[in-house]
């Protein structure tokens, strides 16, 4: 008899992996049923948040401890919490777990370690998936021995280190059964270590580089040259993890499992055993864990599992068909009754209980892949999601598919997107074509997953391994009844329909916040959400870009219209017709530097008389400035002054320029441009526009200097060479943005406005004066 | 002799009537037996020498001594004129204001004076542009006075330059441009093509203030304005003829110059616009026909620009000087004549075209707020005695009505109909809620003083403009106009003018009676 109470009275367990899916519900499980157990959480210090911080947010706070906080209220639960918690910093792909000289001490004193820290992302990196999964239980066993204890270490596997096989799976090692192919896990070891090294030191190679960087700039453009190299390095980081995962998939592949996670995972068990000295093990191996039967509520669940991103996918007609066999078996088995396992191993201590226990439904209770998939889509039927459009979204007739005919499909659909998007993204677009542009790259990102899930998770559909559990069974049987009915872990006692119907969709859909209501999407509602922020009086600065943010005009149309207003028709013409002639290469050198551009372009005002300029420019607010403004940008500025913001101008034309634009802004940052004596311009510039990465040092000085803080900062600008300035500020505002613009803007959840010239006015076809004043004509003045 | 204007009974014979719609034309057939069409009166003959005219006047003027002994060598002479607003169109050149006010520097160069201010009197219009300026006084005048300084337009911003002259005894202040108010002698030259215009009104609005302007170009006055053509029975001529009590009595002595036009607005290809469409010969249908068709097939902007560019072949009618009242007095009896159409009752429904052009957007576009100001402002008060209909009536107008705004001349007006009139389409709330803000905009105040924008607070005006009949007509549909700009501005859309009818069918019933407003050109229908 093991009766779960006695067990693990007054017993101190350390849980690794308490912030995952399973170490929640296994640490609520223990607080909430084992009420006289003492918990040491071994939890990894984040980038920001301190270990003990994480357990607070990432783990307290999740909503499965809902039930023991209204039970004990919310003081008697911190209390509780107090008391029996206690967060040591530590981190389980580092030897002696990264633990400092406390939190050793701590250690030293556990009389039981449950592992159930993983990475269970079916794609991870190599070297990750071996430091992780295949080292970690080494790692605690060795650091036992090292401070001579002998707690009762459970590891928590996974049913698929069976690999790739038909017919039953018993609960044994697998180098000890027939299909063991000696694999010695220490070479595994080295190799994935020396080929992250090796892949490292590929993604440096110069012909590497300057690809990344060639794709950095095609992503970004002239953002500047430390944006540039931020997204270089990403690129670089990106390649390498793509190397490492393929490479993972393709050695389990190789020696017999479906991915890296479950080979790591059969290698560790292997590692485990071999290295456990006196340390007594029990390992737990689940099937395919999802949301809870009945503890701590009906369906709760954390992250997304395996099934739910398919299934979504499914239930958005994005995946038409998945591969699978109509009569395999998919083998699922609760979050609760995995636990419930946990904790019963754990509490029938290392004499008692089995050394492998799998915890899985397949061979008893069997859910088929056309029950799943016929519960499934009727489900569906009846609760549709809706698209944007607000219509229902029917879903696809399965048809059981082979997993090749999918894939292709697949790809040749991508093929034909991935196409597409290039070649819009290589149009000149604003605004809201741009916007067609991001959702087909939202498209394809959408293809690109369900082509990763198929690959994925196909061999999992399609596997036909039967998981023995003999020895969870007799387990079960030897537990009393109150037991039986507290830490129910029997698989027998899901009914499949139920769970799948009333229990898992409801749960998945309320997470995956889709819309399950028709009626239009409520994006204007987060538009408007995302514009009352901007305007809210808490901010305090609101920086602004000038051309094709509140003007659709620049620096050659204002240049073209002053140089135009006092020539004559013929000489007008020969203007006109030297400025296209020029376009190009004036277009070419603006794409690779802009101040270059600015400093090239502006000579051309040398010899200028500042007074007739002057004169003229007035002229030009109204004919040129005005009549390109956008008219919603122009009332968005002095809604930022109404809400009491201060208001900037910064922008690459010459201050004359914008001198009529004076009265919208507190500060206005530009070009400007020495006069010599004789009241002519100098045609070189005394101050030089800020461009790229320098407008948000700008933004960021003009702060320090007034007292104001970057993250109540609004800007607004419309180009990707703003990123810098848009990453700097707390509020980004992106207007009219061109493609890849649109698609950053969309991905990080910035507000985008689209501001277009007032319809009704006049639409001069070149940003030429208006011909027809002969006195100025004469000469004037 | 030119026929005066009539109500024509429409009956199964009438052929389809003109409609106006922005920049294109529409034949609509009006239902036989119950509808009736007011016709404007041909133009009346122009006189046979407007500067001999003009000379007379001058120097036999109203209630005044003549031009010439009130000027002298020394004193500060200023000219006032009517700014773009007038006349509509504009008028081929020489204008009225250029001949009458080259014939007052004459007389003022014989006697010496060179003090001479030229100032448009465009109270809160946008500023002209400078080839309008030369296109209304003409290239010499232009020349001489525009570089020197001399000819400047009014600012009602520049505080500075503005003085209080005195309180009516309604506690309105009278604040006017500095410049008028020290000037010896102020002349003002007036293109008075309706009844509206003239008076005390071209000085006492030409140059004044916000505040000023305020006390009458509210919603209670203009709701109380019954009508805009009527100035004995126009709360907003009242408080303007009281301040003008004040400016006759502490202000400097004025000289005012009124003249009239006829109803000559169209040159020769549009001839079929003021004619009566059953007396269309072949070539004015074929005209009409091709016209139309080009119109359609024609850009709107294109089709605008070129509306824009006409000038009308105008004729003055008649021009006196002297003291504003009798003069003004004088020039009421001539309008009347070109304009007074009598019409016996009211009806259920009056239906208008709505033209290209308003007051307020010469070389511009008719926004929708100019549409509301066009219909219920201007061709609903072209009444004397009644509305033409009845309370709780429904006026239907054509007009595509689309959200368009010129960007250089309306600013304001594109905020106004985003913000004010998504608020609300009630005078009195939107005076309430929203004037001050918009009145006192520091922006809109740059553009109005540096550039060619009308006052921030235009919009509102354009809109109390139609107060009176918002009001008065119990439901107001625009055919042809775009459905959510038109349901913005509070009216109905519809597509035809059919549909409109039985849209107006629940508000009047199946067999209301329908009058139509045949415009062009300009009447006034004396409603018995």
């Amino acid at each position: 008899m093991v009766v779960i109470a006695e067990g693990l009275a007054g017993k101190k367990i350390v849980i690794t992996g308490a912030t995952g899916f399973v170490g929640t519900a296994l640490v609520e499980r223990l607080l909430r049923g084992v009420p006289d157990c003492e918990l040491v959480l071994l939890v990894r210090d984040g980038r920001r948040t301190a270990a003990a911080r994480r357990t607070e947010r990432e783990l307290l706070s999740n909503d499965a401890f809902d039930r023991l906080r209204s039970d004990l209220g919310k003081e008697g639960f911190s209390e509780m919490c107090a008391r029996r918690v206690t967060t040591i910093a530590g981190d389980v792909s580092s030897d002696g777990l990264g633990l400092d000289e406390a939190a050793r001490a701590v250690f030293a004193t556990v009389d039981v370690v449950i592992h159930s820290a993983a990475t269970v992302s079916f794609d991870s990196p190599l070297d990750q998936a071996v430091e992780i999964n295949l080292l970690g239980p080494t790692r605690i066993a060795s650091l036992c021995a090292e401070l001579d204890i002998t707690p009762h270490l459970v590891a928590v596997s996974t049913c698929y280190v069976a690999g790739n096989r038909r017919g039953t799976a018993p609960e044994q090692l697998v180098s000890d059964g027939p299909f063991d192919i000696g694999l010695d896990w220490r070479n595994e070891v080295t190799s994935a270590r020396r080929l992250k090294g090796d892949t490292e030191a590929e993604s440096r190679r110069p012909e590497r580089l300057a690809e990344f960087r060639k794709r950095a700039r095609a992503e970004l453009g002239a953002a500047g040259a430390p944006a540039l190299a931020a997204k270089t390095e990403q690129l670089r980081n990106r390649w390498v993890r793509d190397q490492l995962v393929a490479a993972g998939r393709a050695r389990a592949a190789s020696v017999g499992w479906p991915d890296a996670y479950a080979f790591t995972k059969a290698l560790g068990e292997q590692a485990l055993t071999e290295s456990r000295g006196q340390v007594p093990v029990s390992i737990v191996r689940p099937s395919i864990i999802e949301s809870a039967w009945a503890e701590p509520r009906p369906g709760w669940i954390r992250g997304f599992r395996m099934a739910e991103p398919v299934i979504l996918s499914y239930a958005r007609g994005l995946l038409k068909e998945f591969p699978g066999v109509p009569e395999g078996t998919i083998d699922v088995i609760p979050v609760d009754m995995v636990v419930a396992a946990i904790v019963a191993v754990a509490a029938a201590g290392p004499d008692d209980a089995p050394p492998i226990t799998q915890v899985a439904s397949g061979g008893i209770n069997p859910l088929r892949y056309r029950a799943l998939v016929d519960n499934v889509s009727s489900w569906f039927t009846a609760h549709p999601l809706y698209d944007n459009e607000g219509q229902p979204i029917i879903v696809p007739e399965w048809s059981f598919p082979g997993r090749g005919r999918v894939q292709t499909q697949l790809t040749r659909a991508k093929a034909v997107i991935t196409r597409a998007e290039s070649a819009l993204q290589s149009l000149p677009l604003r605004g809201r074509q741009a916007e067609l542009a991001a959702n087909l790259e939202t498209r394809r990102m959408e293809v690109e997953r369900a082509l990763e899930y198929v690959e994925l998770y196909g061999l999992y559909t399609e596997c036909e391994a039967i998981y023995q559990v003999d020895n969870l069974l007799s387990l079960w049987d030897r537990l009393p009844e109150n037991d039986q009915r507290d830490f129910a872990f029997d698989p027998r006692l899901v009914d499949w329909p139920t769970y799948i119907n009333e229990i898992h969709l409801p749960s998945i859909i309320e997470h995956a916040r889709v819309k399950t209501t028709p009626g239009r999407a409520k994006t204007t509602d987060r538009t408007a959400r995302l514009r009352r922020q901007v305007l809210d009086p808490a901010r305090q600065v609101a920086a602004f870009d000038l051309e094709n943010t509140l003007i659709a005009s620049n620096v050659v149309a204002n240049y073209s219209w002053l140089a135009t207003r006092r020539l004559d028709r013929g000489e007008r013409l020969r203007y006109v017709a030297r400025t296209l002639a020029e376009a190009p290469s004036l277009l070419r050198l603006d794409r690779r530097d802009r101040t270059d551009f600015l400093r090239h372009f502006y000579r051309r005002y040398e010899n200028a008389p500042i007074e007739q300029i002057e004169e003229d420019v007035a002229a030009m607010m109204t004919h040129l400035v005005l009549t390109k403004s956008f008219p919603e940008g122009i009332r968005r500025v002095r809604e930022h002054r109404a809400a009491g913001h201060r208001t900037i101008l910064i922008t690459g034309a010459l201050n004359f320029n914008v001198a009529g634009l004076r009265p919208l802004f507190d500060e206005i940052v530009a070009a400007e441009m020495s006069v010599r004596h004789d009241g002519t311009l100098s045609g070189e510039m005394t101050t030089v526009p800020p461009t790229g990465e320098a407008r948000a040092q700008l933004l960021a000085d003009y702060c320090e200097a007034e007292g104001f803080r970057m993250e109540e900062c609004v800007a607004y600008a419309d180009s990707s060479s703003d990123l810098p300035l848009f990453e700097a500020v707390g509020f980004p505002v992106a207007v009219n943005p061109e493609t890849r613009l649109a698609a950053i803007a969309r991905k990080r959840g910035w507000l985008v406005e689209h501001w277009a010239k007032a319809p009704g006015g006049p639409r001069p076809l070149l940003p030429i004066a208006p011909f027809g004043d002969e006195r100025l004509r004469r000469g004037g003045r | 002799m030119p026929r005066p204007g009539f109500v024509l009974d429409v009956d199964r014979s009438t052929p389809p009537m003109l409609f106006w719609h922005g920049e294109r034309f529409s034949l609509e057939r009006l239902p036989a037996d119950r509808s009736r069409v007011i016709y404007p009166a041909e133009p009346l003959p122009g006189l046979a020498d407007p500067d001999a005219a003009i000379r007379q006047a001058l120097l036999q003027p109203l209630d005044m001594e003549p031009l010439p002994s009130l000027l002298h060598a020394g004193m500060r002479l200023t000219i006032c004129f009517d700014d773009a607003s007038l006349s509509l169109p504009k008028m081929r050149r020489p204008d009225s204001r250029q001949r009458i006010i080259e014939a007052v520097l004459d007389m003022a160069a014989e006697a010496g004076v060179d003090d001479v201010h030229i100032i448009a009197a465009l109270g809160l219009h946008r500023r002209m542009h400078d080839y309008e300026l030369r296109h209304v006084l003409g290239d010499r005048i232009f020349d001489a006075f525009h570089p020197s300084g001399a000819l400047y337009q009014h600012d009602a911003e520049d505080h500075a330059n503005l003085v209080v002259l005195g309180e009516t005894d309604h506690g309105e202040v009278l604040e006017i441009n500095r410049r008028v108010a020290e000037s010896d002698l102020v002349v003002y030259a007036n293109v008075n093509q309706v009844a509206m215009d003239g008076g005390w009104k071209s000085l006492v609005t030409g140059v004044a203030s916000y505040r000023c302007l305020s006390h009458h170009h509210n919603p209670e006055s203009l709701q109380n304005t019954r009508s805009l053509m009527d100035r004995h029975h126009s709360a907003l001529h009242h408080s303007i003829w009281r301040m003008g009590a004040v400016l006759r009595d502490s202000g400097p002595k004025v000289f005012q110059i009124e003249s009239t036009i006829n109803n000559d607005a169209f040159p020769s290809p549009f001839d079929f616009l003021s004619k009566r469409e059953w007396e269309w010969t072949g070539r004015d249908r074929a005209t009409f026909l091709a016209t139309s068709k080009a119109l359609d097939r024609t850009p709107r902007r294109l089709a605008r620009r070129i509306f824009h560019s006409i000038e009308a072949p105008y004729a003055m009618t008649s021009v006196q000087a002297g003291f504003t009242e009798t003069v003004h007095e004088r020039t009421l009896e001539h309008v009347h004549a070109q304009h007074i159409v009598p019409v016996e009752g009211q009806t259920d429904i009056l239906t208008m075209g709505i033209p290209f052009i308003s007051p307020y957007n010469p070389e511009s576009i008719m926004n929708p707020v100019l549409v509301m100001c066009m219909g219920l402002g201007y061709l609903f008060n072209m009444y004397r005695g009644r509305p033409l209909v009845r309370e709780g009536g429904v006026v239907i107008m054509t007009h595509p009505t689309t959200k368009e705004f010129h960007p250089v001349h309306h600013p304001s007006y594109i905020d106004f109909f985003d913000e004010v009139l998504a608020d609300t389409t009630d005078p009195a709330e939107m005076s309430q809620r929203w004037e001050r803000k918009y009145a006192e905009d520091e922006w809109y105040r740059h553009l109005y003083r540096t550039g060619n924008a009308y006052h921030g607070v235009h919009p509102f005006y354009a809109w109390y403009w139609g107060a009176h009949g918002q009001q008065w007509a119990g439901r107001v549909i625009i055919v042809g106009g775009d459905p959510a700009t038109v349901r913005r501005l509070g009216f109905t859309p519809a597509s035809t003018m059919d549909d409109a009818f039985e849209l107006a069918s629940e508000v009047v019933g199946r067999s209301p009676t329908i009058t139509h407003l045949h415009v062009p050109s300009v009447l006034v229908a004396d409603v018995h």
